[in-house]
């Protein structure tokens, strides 16, 4: 009999950490689904390497601390896996894959003491390290559903293969022809010499709908909005998250990008942009509310939501790189051990101030 | 949490702030409630071939025998005197003799004994008829009232076991205005309330209108659950039956545990929190156990000390469970044979409720006044809620079902790397354990059981220190004593010198250097010598 210790409570409610894991998993499937409509085979192989590259690291990793292998099944390595590969560009080569799982297993979790100890974010940390060391690869974003020339046709699995292990030289195709930037990056660019941010987009042809649905270009698994929150719905339904980073973050974010539009609105995008742009919604719903690496209090995690907010506004407009939600995260991950000690809910029977 | 959350916590707070909506505690959980015994009207468990009273059954301090060996006892004889103010006495379960006054094992999770006074029921089941019944309560002083609930042996039912004459008090700074009766039992399993209130309502009732009377309330509130719709329309129609209740009326809540502790339920029902290291009292609360005012009505009405309860014998291993009218000193494993329970392997045995129950090393143990329930439970069940611990991930459950806001797993953390201050600072001794942290743990973490480790190692600590400084003051004090004792006399002999001694040079320096005396004064005692 598995009788650890017989301490009160003799009952418990079921939960585990495994099906929780599975929760995120299962909510991330529309957007995985999605991807690979929009990229095909792309993303299906960019998905399967992350996954199994990060299983077979969490084993590794596993096997030689000693500790029992089996762990990898509690989905959280999968899970890692899965949301690397929805934040990678789909023409992201096998090689750069699998050493940004290796990465969000090693650098992001292991090296602190495995799950649960982990002060970033895995899979975002990884995401940085690979934007930070391949920054042209990183931002070179394939346009979505391109099946129409037949170089790169992305429902062509063997064409899918070639450009995934071996690479665009093979298929004697340059980054370029087959490339387009996010309409982040696009208006960023074009802010630089000085175009209005309402003509950049004309002339990128961007439409809300489009953005919506995620027909624009970026990383396979941050582009529909709808997709996303079509499983943030559901883990906030499930109780696997609350309302309160997602909520904030992107509140923060719409009420920033609405003030400084309003006052210059040549310079500064719309809120409405913001929102379906980048990882917003991915990073609101998902990668923020990685339980390990954010606050534990409601109160924290409104402070937490807050300063992601502002951060990803601030660096999309001011900021060296188009797209600032993952830094962002990263970042307010830094500061959750202060926001937990800072922000603890009032107890039972105690005045608001606080003497520490 | 299955079925919890219907509004977000922080939108019910404001709400409830506003007055939009009524108070409610925060968090809590709803586990499975398992009331299978709802229905089942209290049996009266025959009394066995032997009862052990244990010498203290209740909070406080252990009470001394006044009965002997061979001597015969009737039902309800005080047997045990209580000594000290924290204490109430122990009453002959039925009438008997006493057979062995000796350290017998306790409802203790440790298997520890006390000593124990062991009755050989004659089955004649004689009362002790020299208490007499105070049928005029309303007339009679709260003090009177107050010596009969300490005398009949009093103590909180609902499991607590704090001496109820304690809190029944009147205290002119601190005016009890509202008087709660607890009938929500929010445990699972257990329904040995549930069937009190709807069998005995008028009596629950009246025991309110006693307590209400020797604390002089004015208002009184009988908190029910909403699972127990049968109770609470038993004891709305006893209060409708009768005149004398004005200010008295039935609530009820949604279930949720735990509603029942007391912290959680002056909340709710008031709005008002009891500050942190006071009583209810201090915010002009009196909370009682419904069946402990019950067992008021029986000491002061019918003059009958506290010799039984009413327990409820259940558990998923258990083919025929029971509420039972129960004498206190009669062994679980009779009363588990009575339900046709006698093989014990792979069974566990569970005093009081599984959230806040204690294991049990073995079934020859007496029913005592804090028996709420007892459960045997299958190894499958104890083994699901006992699984090996896995690392925290932090998803905060944990601190959304903490009934008082905590947040369990940093205090477990610090408790675990033995940080106690800083689990002090986290407020470790606020904890009520209530076990909806370690319910809802998707790691199944014992956090309860860190933090009552925190709490033991910090009371440890505590004695340690009062220990250590006792010893350095009486050291000290040694000290001091010695240095008085040596000046004295050498003041003493200084004198003495003064007036007989021939007068040397130095003695002459001396003089006239008064500032050196003191350090010149041992040498002169020398020499003296």
């Amino acid at each position: 009999m598995p009788l650890i210790m017989l301490s009160s409570p003799h009952a418990h409610g079921g939960d585990s950490v495994r099906v929780i894991m599975l929760t995120v998993i299962l909510a991330l499937l529309p957007a995985a689904g999605v991807s690979v409509y929009l990229f095909g085979w792309m993303a299906f192989l960019l998905i399967v390497t992350c996954i199994v590259a990060a299983l077979l690291t969490e084993a590794v990793c596993l096997k030689w601390m000693g500790r029992p292998v089996a762990t990898v099944l509690d989905n959280s390595a999968a899970l890692t896996g899965l949301f690397l590969a929805l934040t990678l560009p789909a023409a992201t080569p096998w090689w750069m894959a699998v050493l940004g799982s290796v990465l969000a297993i090693v650098l992001g979790k292991q090296v602190y003491g495995g799950l649960g100890y982990n002060i970033f974010n895995p899979a975002l940390s990884a995401r940085v390290i690979l934007l930070i060391s391949f920054p042209l690869q990183m931002t070179t974003f394939i346009m979505p559903m391109s099946a129409l020339e037949p170089a790169i046709n992305l429902y062509d699995f063997s064409i899918c293969a070639t450009l995934f292990f071996i690479g665009p030289e093979a298929l004697n195709l340059g980054f370029d022809a087959i490339s387009m930037a996010s309409p982040l990056g696009h208006i960023k660019t074009e802010w630089t010499v000085g175009v209005p941010v309402a003509e950049a987009l004309a002339a990128y042809q961007y439409s809300y709908l489009d953005a919506f649905l995620g027909l624009e270009s970026g990383s396979i698994g941050e582009t529909s909005a709808l997709a996303l929150l079509i499983g943030g719905i559901f883990l906030l339904a499930r109780h696997s998250i609350t309302w309160h980073i997602p909520i904030t973050y992107i509140v923060t974010v719409l009420v920033l990008a609405g003030l400084f539009n309003a006052l210059n609105p040549d310079q500064y995008a719309s809120p409405m942009f913001h929102l379906f742009a980048g990882g917003l919604i991915l990073c609101a719903f998902f990668m923020a509310t990685d339980p390990v690496s954010s606050p534990v209090t409601p109160m924290g995690q409104i402070i937490f939501g807050l300063g992601c907010g502002i951060l990803t506004w601030s660096i999309r407009t001011w900021g060296g790189y188009p797209e600032g939600a993952m830094f962002a995260v990263v970042l307010m991950n830094c500061a959750v051990p202060l926001i937990d000690h800072y922000f603890r809910p009032r107890v039972y029977g105690h005045s608001a101030r606080r003497e520490s | 949490m299955k079925g919890g959350i219907i509004m977000p916590a922080m939108l019910r707070k404001i709400a409830q702030r506003l007055g939009m909506l009524q108070h409610s505690f925060t968090g809590g959980i709803h586990p499975d409630m398992h009331k299978v015994t709802a229905e089942m009207p209290i049996e009266d468990c025959a009394i066995g071939s032997l009862l052990v009273l244990p010498m203290k059954q209740h909070i406080g301090d252990i009470c001394v025998p006044l009965v002997a060996v061979g001597d015969r006892v009737l039902r309800g004889q005080k047997i045990a005197r209580s000594e000290g103010y924290l204490s109430v006495p122990v009453h002959a379960s039925t009438s008997g003799h006493v057979v062995k006054i000796e350290e017998h094992a306790i409802a203790h999770p440790s298997g520890m004994g006390l000593p124990s006074i062991f009755i050989e029921p004659d089955g004649l089941d004689e009362r002790d008829e020299s208490l007499i019944p105070i049928l005029d309560w309303e007339n009679r002083e709260a003090t009177e009232l107050r010596e009969r609930a300490r005398t009949c042996g009093l103590a909180g039912l609902g499991g607590a076991v704090f001496p109820t004459f304690i809190k029944l008090v009147q205290d002119k700074r601190f005016p009890v205005e509202t008087v709660i009766l607890n009938g929500i039992e929010c445990e699972p399993w257990l329904t040995n309330d549930h069937r009190l209130m709807l069998e005995h309502a008028a009596e629950v009732l009246e025991g309110m209108g006693i307590i209400k009377h020797m604390v002089g309330a004015e208002s009184g509130i009988i908190a029910i659950e909403d699972n127990k719709p049968d109770a609470a329309a038993a004891i709305q129609q006893a209060l409708d039956d009768r005149d004398d209740m004005d200010g008295v009326s039935v609530v009820v809540l949604p279930t949720r545990y735990p509603q029942g502790s007391e912290k959680q339920l002056i909340y709710t029902l008031t709005g008002l929190e009891v500050p942190a290291g006071k009583l209810p009292m201090h915010i002009g609360v009196l909370c009682q156990n419904v069946a402990t005012s019950k067992a008021l009505y029986d000491a002061v009405v019918l003059g009958q000390p506290l010799t039984e309860r009413i327990v409820t014998v259940s558990g998923d291993a258990l083919a025929k469970p029971a509420n039972l009218r129960v004498r206190l000193g009669t062994l679980m494993r009779s009363l588990f044979a009575r339900q046709e329970l006698e093989d014990f392997t792979d069974i566990q045995i569970i005093h009081g409720g599984p959230m806040m129950g204690e294991r049990m090393k073995q079934p020859d143990v007496p029913v005592v006044k804090a028996s709420t329930g007892l459960l045997a439970m299958s190894a499958e069940a104890m083994g699901a809620a006992h699984t090996v611990e896995q690392a925290c991930i932090r998803c905060g459950h944990c601190s959304e079902a903490c009934p008082i806001s905590l947040v369990p797993n940093l205090l477990a953390d610090q408790c675990r790397s033995e940080q106690f201050e800083k689990a002090e600072q986290y407020d470790l001794f606020d904890c009520i354990e209530c076990g909806a942290c370690s319910y809802v743990c998707p790691s199944n973490i014992p956090l309860v059981h860190y933090f009552r480790y925190g709490k033991g190692q910090v009371a440890l600590q505590r004695r340690e220190q009062v220990f250590a400084e006792a010893s350095r003051k009486r050291s000290e004090a040694h000290e001091n004593r010695l240095l008085r004792e040596k000046e004295e006399k050498a003041a003493r002999r200084s004198r003495v010198r003064k007036t007989h001694a021939p007068k040397t040079d130095e003695a002459k320096a001396d003089e006239t250097k008064p500032e050196k005396k003191a350090a010149a004064e041992p040498a002169a005692v020398e020499e003296s010598k």
